[in-house]
């Protein structure tokens, strides 16, 4: 079992909340930069907003050379502080652009699905998963 | 530490490139909370008297707010402020998407641009990182082109500011653009961008705003998002987005149709909200933190090329629309797409693209003037036409591209009778021949004729329309102040108009964002105090007075009667609008003539401003 982050895109409004309400839940920082989604479009040819979640794919965990990205029981990726040595190859490793690297922050960051962007979603865009 | 501000003003000078950064006054911060405010403030306290709108005295006041960039719903909004080249007055113009949060996160709250660069150049601001760049590159180009380009040279993080053609051409009513569809419109901040040789303002921030108490707001931002989402209007808003407004302005006979030579446009249906949901909507697009999406980001064909534009929003289709009697929501789109482009305001652009056309009706243009072309209502081509010669100042369109007032002195015969204005600026969506309270809410606007400030059509609708009541004066002036309140805290005010969100939750909100104890009234009073500054501005400036007060001479005769009209030979009363506006002066505390009275100006904290 995996628990995930879903967006249905096909609703987005592009309009960051999920993206500030994360950073507020997870830093109290009032900067949706350190959020941990990402909603983009391609304007002006725009076809709708991308929302960019974490899918715990893993690929960041693989490509870790220190194993500092254990998965959880719940199939949760999670960053382990105490082991990164901020090489960052985990950032540009993500295929989703969702782990993230902020100036503020020593060590990369990423969703863990806590869920507290969902309420935040005018367009019920976000839901917590399991698959 | 001033809470809820980026707490530092970054003061460009194009002319000499001298670029500081100060501390936001935290006295300003409590008077003129933020983006409109400071624009307010701030222009009052650094402009020279007499100082030429595009001549390099002038400054740009670019302003965020406070609430900008927190989790409040709507708090995208953003302020562009300077003289007014329209009407000489202090211009703003709100915008939203996204640009407001993003300086925040830069590190400022506001950017004061000064001077005139020697060439084209666009101001590069990436956290710490200000620099005046070189824009021969994008110079000459549109609006979604140099949108386009910047994001791709720079990154997409990068919030811009753009001006097309018409900006650079010095086009009194063009207007700003963000976020290849949002527009800070009004009052010609187009041309004062252009006039600074400034074609592009792009900003990246990743700096974190402080917030004095955290668990509070954040209790504050669930319950408000919870009951805008809650609200019955919520999904009809969501899916409509402002066009939802066209049918009921059309029932009630307020919809600017003809060059407001009437209230109601027969073809009506085929512009509405409907019809822009079902043929040429894409998706939704909403400002920073807004859970409606009112935007609707459209696609529509024209001559076999596929285009894409913002909108149209409801004053587009009020103006473009019905006002020069486009009858397809396609031709609304194509004319809401060239105009942004170029970067025209549609509001102005519209009005100026009827006005001529009802001049050419009449014989003060003529094909002489025109090239042979000839110019008729409901006619896209005509629109095109217009636009196209307005935005590069060719032939008619350069006498055009000062606005209805100035080209109604130039073409004279009855057409200042006809030149849809208040102030200089033109008249926006809502057809006033039978709305004395929307009649002076337009008459006495700040910056010219703008519902922005004053939304009080729905109080005529709703009580009686032939009424010129002491509670008429009243509505408007809580609007005035209400209204811009949320332009100063940069919050769209439809969270409150549209979903009806309790204004007070924002006074609780900035009190546990800022520390200081705030109430609704309290920041009224803030809001009433930037009023009586515009007025001030407007009185050393140009002598504003009385006179000023009045709406165009067309609504005080007869609208055209047409079947489906219910205001159908509907007009104002003289009389008693001039009795209404002396209620409004007294109950503002201002005298006879409009001036804000020295008990007045002591009572908002104004002492300074006393001569």
């Amino acid at each position: 079992m995996v628990k995930w982050l879903k967006a249905d895109s096909s609703k987005c409004v592009g309009c960051n909340a999920c993206r500030l309400a994360c950073a507020l839940a997870k830093f109290g920082d009032n900067n949706h930069k350190k959020g941990r989604l990402v909603p983009r479009a391609n304007f002006p040819e725009s076809k709708g907003y991308k929302v960019n979640t974490c899918t715990q794919c893993g690929i960041c965990a693989q490509k870790c050379p220190v194993g500092a990205i254990p998965q959880r029981e719940d199939g949760v990726y999670v960053v382990d502080e105490s082991k990164c040595i901020s090489c960052f190859i985990c950032v540009d490793a993500c295929p989703f652009g969702v782990m993230i690297r902020h100036p503020e922050h020593k060590h990369p960051f990423k969703c863990d699905v806590c869920g507290a962007c969902v309420p935040f979603c005018g367009q019920d865009v976000l839901s917590v998963n399991t698959r | 530490m001033l809470y809820g501000y980026a707490g530092r003003i970054l003061r460009v000078n194009l002319s000499t490139g001298v670029i500081s950064k100060e501390p936001t006054c935290p006295e300003m911060a409590r008077k003129f909370l933020g983006g409109h405010g400071f624009a307010v403030y701030i222009l009052s306290k650094e402009l020279k008297r007499g100082v030429d709108p595009l001549g390099p005295e002038n400054k740009l006041v670019l302003a965020s707010g406070p609430i900008s960039g927190t989790l409040t719903p709507c708090s995208g909004k953003f302020t562009v402020g300077a003289k007014s080249p329209a009407t000489g007055l202090i211009g703003t113009s709100n915008v939203g998407g996204h640009i407001g949060p993003e300086l925040k996160l830069a590190g400022y709250d506001a950017v004061i641009v000064e001077g005139r660069a020697p060439y084209p150049v666009y101001l590069y601001i990436e956290d710490e990182k200000v620099e005046v760049r070189p824009a021969f590159k994008y110079w000459g180009k549109e609006c979604s082109e140099v949108e386009r380009e910047l994001k791709e040279d720079l990154g997409e993080e990068f919030q811009c500011l753009v001006i097309g053609p018409a900006g650079e051409n010095l086009v009194k009513f063009s207007c700003v653009r963000h976020d290849f569809g949002r527009e800070a419109g009004r009052t010609g901040m187009g041309a004062v961008f252009g006039s600074k040789n400034l074609k592009a303002v792009a900003v990246r921030g990743t700096r974190t705003v402080p917030v004095y108490d955290k668990k509070r707001c954040m209790e504050l931002s669930r319950e408000m998002y919870a009951k805008v989402k809650a609200n019955e209007l919520f999904p009809e808003f969501s899916k409509y987005g402002t066009s939802m407004v066209t049918n009921w302005t059309n029932e009630v006979g307020v919809f600017p149709t003809k060059n407001f030579s009437r209230g109601y446009f027969e073809s009506y249906k085929e512009i509405n909200g409907d019809a822009l949901v079902s043929r040429i909507l894409v998706h939704n697009k909403g400002c920073f933190a807004c859970p409606m999406g009112c935007g609707k980001y459209s696609r529509f064909e024209f001559k076999g090329k596929t285009s894409y534009v913002e909108g149209p929003e409801y004053e587009t289709i009020a103006l473009c629309g019905g006002n020069v009697m486009l009858s397809s929501i396609e031709d609304v789109a194509r004319a809401n797409y060239i105009l942004d482009n170029l970067g025209l305001d549609t509001i102005s652009g519209g009005n100026v693209i009827a006005f001529a056309v009802e001049c050419f009706e009449k014989g003060l243009i003529t094909r002489h003037d025109t090239g042979g072309f000839e110019l008729r209502w409901g006619d896209i081509e005509t629109v095109e036409w217009l636009a196209r010669k307005i935005a590069y100042k060719e032939g008619i369109g350069a006498l055009l591209a000062e606005g209805v007032k100035k080209a109604a002195e130039v073409l004279g015969g009855d057409s200042e009778k006809f030149a849809m204005h208040v102030k200089g600026l033109e008249i926006s969506g809502y057809d006033s021949h039978w709305a004395p309270c929307m009649a002076l809410a337009y008459a006495t606007c700040d910056i010219g004729a703008h519902h922005n400030r004053a939304w009080a059509i729905t109080y005529d609708i709703q009580t009686d329309r032939d009424a010129y009541g002491e509670d008429k004066a009243e509505r408007v002036i809580f609007l005035q102040h209400a209204r811009p309140m949320f332009d100063m805290l940069s919050n769209c005010r439809l969270s409150w108009v549209e979903t009806g969100l309790d204004p007070r939750y924002f006074a609780e909100f900035m009190t546990a964002l800022t520390g200081v104890p705030y109430t609704y009234e309290e920041l009224l009073k803030c809001a009433e105090r930037a009023w009586n500054l515009t007025r001030l501005f407007g009185i050393k400036e140009l002598g504003l007075s009385r006179k000023d007060d009045y709406p165009p001479e067309r609504w005080f005769t007869p609208q055209e009667e047409v079947p489906g009209n219910v205001a159908s030979g509907k007009h104002l009363d003289r009389a008693k609008y001039d009795q209404l506006l002396s209620t409004y002066y007294r109950k503002r505390g201002w005298d006879e003539n409009g001036r804000p009275t020295p008990e007045k100006l002591r009572e908002l904290g104004l002492e300074e401003f006393i001569e």
